[in-house]
């Protein structure tokens, strides 16, 4: 790792940490309802809409709700991208997206996976993007946060019936927590030349005229082919260069904040538009840890015992600086095949060198990587770098950060809750090892907790592993395929990955627009997403209804430094030791073939 | 279910106004307000004509220019409505081609340059719209430029110094020269 890639990580992570405790004590002092101001905005939304802010919900009917709620969100955006030729703000006049992609987009927001299978700038009208996608940012977010407070309810309460009023919680995280963040966010981004505008797309003219070989398009559209299968060109010329325009900034601000990481444009964040600066890039993944990590602190305040939630923060802590070291030292190592054509791959003050293959000048290797690491690690998936062009083991980092899980860091709400059903699984083990009664803060930890969180944490390994199966094995699924060799393979496992860890960011060479990928990475999607978040809200009604237990001196402590261990433990074995056959048949062959040549 | 669907609905509607049209409004009427020039895109002008934007690279394939990154957008290189990367993986056959086809190209422009060739010049960047090259890359090609414009290499070299933006603080991001500006400086002031 380079000097300047020490001085990143280093400030980043101090960064990060200033801003989580300020603010995770402010998210505390929100969902307990003790905000001073807002209140009149808050009462009129809940009289118009017949809520009774101080009605409490059991937890079966605070899931149905919640997931009723996030129903109508995959009809909302299914309808928008269905009929948004019909509808105003479509300067380009872009088409009806096709049923099947709709869907896989509609679901994909709504789990707060934001994996894309259409490029937005030549789909999605601005009316799709800030009215269905950008508001499902909103509320997938806020879905996670909502979830993740009724599980520390569980905890903080003790025989009761009730773990919160879903929709006061939602009004709250929305109003209070995401809009203003992201209000100041974006008029930043904007500041730095992220576009903000409603105007149709500009045709400039350039300075040099363009050859090109164009490929020609039989009547339906598809390209021809030759005997061979080569795509049939003809030569072409332009010296017109369409600028994209729309509303960026607003939708960029929520994508970065709310864990959603869907990007705007095609290239995401790797492109101008996006994320134009070195700063508007550390800010992007610094909004991506921000609420994930000031949760933990929420947590620790809400418990009221501040030593748990910094236990948590330092246990990802741990994890994510080894990864981030790991991916940034892996990509500077650049690549042995084109070292040997005469190219320049080493870092001197003139250049980033390493593997410049699908990264931006501006970001070079420092900033690539720590970003792929942190996009992954939390479930956001937004990139500024092409990970399916990252070397073997640069492009597995990603890779295993999602199959952690997403609980270091992780989605907004969704990060804490599965590390605290990893924490469950952590004193259970613990428990039976030295032969006492599991408990974690105060609670027993009992038969049906436990069934629960088998469920939670299995379910995404199982989407992952059957969902590679079943694409590996089909023609459907195998046509899909944009690199030769292992690689192929790893491509098709990143992507169910991706999407079962609701994470959406890809080895992008996948052609997934296709009805068999939509469909079964929207079913990986909402089973991953859901799959997780109803057996935790089970839990959080179990543990609520549970009596408080007093600390003896036999208690085990789950602060400090052992239960760290514990837990990062818990999560490398159980989390990632589930693909370790995968990864053996994808990145390592890889790997070896590019270093050994054979 | 009757105590969810109500609430629920209004809630979602009244909620996605708020999100989806007042948020993103507001935060363009503030936008265009303070920064106009951003906002619309950092577009650049020559006597008058808008001839491109600062942040979206431009093709140059001319030895009077000095050439950006590789751009792998389809059909054609830097098409802006089609940002994206190679997504070719490192051992893809098909990356050392086209990485071995931009090599000769450079070559060929300058057959007197006989130094390796810095990467960034030679891999497609991940957007396809790269506005930047490394000031490597931009050094590797002054003489080239020079040449075609018949310059010596102290004033190209002033040039691209003017247009080289460091580091941010020492460690954020790398240092960068700007290709189109540098080409529209090149033909505005030494012609």
């Amino acid at each position: 790792m380079t000097n300047h890639a020490w001085i990143l990580l280093g400030v980043y992570f101090l960064t990060l940490l200033l801003l989580s405790k300020p603010l995770g004590l402010y998210i505390a002092q929100v969902m307990e309802g003790r905000l001073k101001y807002g209140g009149v905005i808050e009462n009129t939304l809940y009289r118009f809409c017949g809520i009774k802010k101080d009605e409490e919900m059991g937890w079966l009917n605070f899931t149905l709700a919640l997931l009723f709620f996030n129903l109508l969100g995959v009809i909302a955006v299914y309808l928008l991208q269905r009929l948004q030729i019909s509808l105003p703000l479509n300067p380009q006049r872009f088409a009806n997206v096709s049923p099947d992609s709709s869907f896989n987009t509609a679901i994909s927001f709504v789990t707060n996976t934001n994996w894309q299978g259409y490029s937005g700038e030549s789909t999605m009208s601005y009316l799709t993007q800030m009215l269905g996608l950008a508001v499902q940012n909103f509320f997938s977010a806020a879905t996670g946060i909502v979830v993740v407070i009724a599980l520390i309810r569980g905890f903080v309460r003790h025989t009761a019936s009730t773990i919160g009023n879903v929709w006061v919680d939602l009004t709250r995280v929305t109003l209070y927590i995401l809009l203003p963040l992201s209000l100041v966010f974006s008029v930043f981004l904007v500041s730095q030349g992220v576009i903000q505008n409603f105007v149709a797309n500009k045709d400039i003219q350039t300075l040099e005229v363009t050859k090109y070989d164009n490929p020609k398009l039989d009547a339906s559209g598809q390209p021809i082919k030759d005997a061979k299968g080569n795509p049939v060109t003809e030569p072409a010329m332009t010296q017109t260069q369409t600028l994209p325009m729309g509303p960026v900034a607003s939708q960029e601000a929520i994508k970065m904040l709310g864990t959603n990481g869907g990007g705007f444009f095609n290239a995401n964040s790797a492109h101008p538009y996006e994320n134009p600066t070195p700063l508007t890039n550390f800010f992007q993944m610094l909004s991506i840890f921000l609420i994930p990590g000031a949760l933990c602190i929420t947590f620790g305040r809400m418990v009221g015992d501040p030593r748990q939630g910094w236990t948590i923060y330092a246990a990802m802590s741990l994890l994510f600086l080894a990864f981030a070291i790991g991916a940034m030292t892996f990509e500077q190592q650049g690549n042995p095949l084109l070292a040997s054509l005469g190219t320049d791959q080493s870092v001197t003050a003139m250049q980033a060198g390493g593997n410049m293959e699908g990264k931006e000048t501006r970001f070079g290797i420092a900033d690539s990587g720590l970003f792929a690491t942190i996009t992954t690690l939390a479930s956001c998936g937004a990139v500024n770098a092409m990970h399916d062009s990252f070397t073997p083991l640069g492009g597995m980092i990603p890779l295993a950060s999602m199959q952690l899980g997403e609980v270091v860091f992780g989605g907004v709400g969704s990060g804490l809750y599965g590390m605290l059903v990893f924490a469950i699984l952590a004193v259970f083990i613990a428990g039976l090892m030295i032969g006492r009664t599991p408990e974690y803060l105060g609670k027993k930890i009992e038969s049906f907790e436990m069934k629960m969180t088998s469920i939670a944490i299995l379910v995404t390994p199982l989407l992952v592993l059957i969902g590679t199966a079943i694409a590996v094995m089909t023609e459907a699924g195998r046509a899909g395929i944009a690199n030769p060799g292992a690689h192929g393979f790893s491509e098709i496992l990143y992507a169910l990955t991706s999407v079962a860890n609701n994470n959406g960011s890809a080895f992008a060479g996948l052609s997934a627009n296709t009805p068999f990928y939509n469909v079964l990475l929207a079913i990986g999607m909402w089973f991953g997403r859901f799959g997780v978040i109803v057996p935790v809200l089970a839990i959080a009604g179990a543990l609520a209804a549970k009596k408080r237990i007093s600390v003896t001196s036999g208690t085990m402590s789950t602060h400090g430094p052992l239960f760290v261990t514990l837990l990062i433990g818990e999560v490398i074995l159980v989390g990632l030791l589930n693909y370790v056959p995968a990864l053996a048949l994808g990145p390592v062959v890889e790997h070896l073939v590019l270093w050994t040549g054979h | 279910m009757k105590t969810i669907l109500r609430p629920a609905i209004t809630l979602f509607l009244l909620l996605s106004v708020l999100t989806g049209m007042v948020y993103p409004l507001a935060v363009t009427v503030i936008a265009q307000i303070f920064f106009p020039s951003a906002a619309n895109g950092s577009l650049l002008e020559k006597d008058g004509k808008v001839v491109g934007s600062a942040l979206i690279g431009q093709n140059f394939s001319g030895s009077q220019y000095f050439w950006g990154r590789p751009s792998a957008t389809a059909p054609y290189p830097n098409n802006g409505v089609a940002s994206g990367g190679s997504n070719m993986g490192p051992l893809n056959p098909a990356l050392a081609e086209a990485v071995k086809a931009r090599i000769n190209a450079l070559r060929e422009a300058d057959p007197a340059n006989a130094q390796p060739v810095p990467i960034d010049l030679v891999t497609s960047s991940a957007s396809g719209l790269d506005p930047e090259i490394s000031p490597a890359a931009a050094e590797y090609q002054i003489k080239r430029v020079a040449k075609a414009r018949n310059l010596n290499y102290e004033q190209l070299h002033q040039l691209v110094i003017k247009h080289t933006d460091s580091r941010l603080f020492g460690f954020l991001g790398e240092a960068r020269v700007n290709v189109l500006a540098l080409n529209l400086d090149l033909d505005a002031e030494l012609k």
